[in-house]
């Protein structure tokens, strides 16, 4: 039989294409091993979306300031405050009405709510400023919506604390490990050069636990699955009349305050 | 060659001075690294369940690609289950996994890491000895 040299050429350059090409397309389809090593644990609690319904009628001096304690000292946040107030790191803690809602403010209002100290902190945007900015990927969003650090690749840049409009991020200025009050060994610190900010305890929700301010709080704070129409969030926001920091700048706040238990 | 004898001078100066360290070390080794294994923890596990995550070989060599990964897999994707060699499960976690076994952070990760000269940063954040960490606040009290 003759074969002209161009004839085989094309022949083994289409056989070498089919048995490349399949053998590349097995190994992406089958199912990997990689996958299979790394698996979330089976008390993980998973959400499609999470979100937390403050519902300030329930949410006084005392309590608050439990729920602060609490994630602090779990997530071995600094204590700055004496040190100097202008390097203060807060995950979580009060505002007074008129600066935690802007905008909602006017010269003449319930006397209750004047006179209310609000607890807030990271608002999980659903459209996060600070992930938008965030150069290196360090700040991102988990598919669950929780606005995420990885503390390894930030530079300490601070256009995330920038963009937040909730001042929810706060930068280490200097190492803070000698202004650890109360240490939690199970969990990293910080070091100099880092911004840091509430995670809706990612690390918690992983091991079947509800964030500790959400335990601490006496059911003044409300957490669940927004996506869910059953969930406790769903129902708190059918029951109740509720209000956002600022959802006229279009980020999006997935924490959101019950202030009608307040009147 | 003009001025042999000063250029001469000059690389034979120049030869010492560049090899002074191979002369001045000469016949002295640097101890060889011995990192140990002989913590509480392990010390506790029957003989046959003495072993980490992966084999000894592949923890010598990829142990820090294999933290990179646990990073990874932890910060994004919430996967905390580790499925080991043996086919045991682990939590992914450096500060409470690891370091449970491990607990002699000095005689075992710097034995070696002081000897090749590499400062990981892992420690500035993760707490090199949780226990201690613990203990040191309690004596505060």
């Amino acid at each position: 039989m003759d074969i002209s040299r161009r004839e085989f050429l094309k022949k083994i350059a289409g056989l070498s294409a089919i048995l490349f090409g399949s053998k590349t397309a097995f190994e992406l389809l089958a199912p990997g091993e990689l996958e299979a090593q790394y698996l979330p644990k089976p008390e993980a609690l998973k959400a499609k979306r999470w979100a937390m319904v403050v519902d300030m009628g329930k949410m006084d001096e005392e309590t608050i300031n439990k729920c602060i304690e609490a994630c602090h000292r779990i997530h071995n946040v600094p204590d700055f405050a004496e040190e100097n107030p202008r390097h203060i790191v807060k995950w979580i803690w009060t505002e007074p009405y008129e600066n935690a809602f802007p905008g909602l403010e006017q010269e003449h209002i319930a006397k209750r709510l004047k006179d209310k100290l609000f607890i807030v902190m990271c608002n999980q945007c659903d459209n996060p400023a600070c992930v938008r900015v965030c150069p290196t990927k360090a700040t991102f969003q988990r598919e669950d919506g929780i606005v995420m650090m990885d503390m390894h690749r930030c530079i300490g840049c601070r256009f995330c604390m920038a963009a937040c409009p909730f001042g929810s991020r706060n930068f280490n200025w200097r190492d803070p490990r000698p202004f650890i009050k109360e240490r939690n060994p199970e969990y990293p610190t910080r070091e100099k050069g880092v911004v840091e900010k509430c995670n809706f305890c990612a690390e918690r929700l992983a091991k079947g636990l509800m964030p500790a301010c959400v335990e601490v709080s006496n059911g003044g704070l409300i957490f669940g699955d927004l996506a869910d129409k059953n969930s406790q969030v769903r129902k708190a926001l059918r029951e109740h009349y509720t209000i956002r920091r600022k959802p006229y700048l279009g980020t999006d706040p997935q924490v959101y305050y019950i202030v009608d238990t307040l009147l | 060659m003009y001025d042999a004898g000063k250029t001469i001078v000059g690389l034979i100066i120049l030869f010492a001075f560049v090899t002074f360290p191979f002369f001045y070390n000469a016949g002295r080794a640097a101890k060889v690294p011995e990192p140990k294994i002989d913590t509480p923890a392990i010390k506790k596990l029957p003989e046959i369940e003495r072993k980490c995550v992966e084999s000894t070989p592949y923890m010598r060599q990829n142990h820090m690609k294999l933290l990179d990964d646990w990073r990874d897999w932890v910060v994004r994707k919430a996967n905390r289950d580790y499925t080991g060699f043996t086919g045991k499960k682990y939590t992914v976690s450096l500060q409470n996994t690891c370091l449970e076994c491990h607990s002699n952070y000095d005689k075992f990760c710097d034995e070696c890491h002081t000897y090749m000269g590499i400062k990981p940063y892992c420690w500035s954040c993760h707490v090199e000895k949780p226990k201690e960490w613990a203990k040191e606040l309690k004596e505060e009290k």
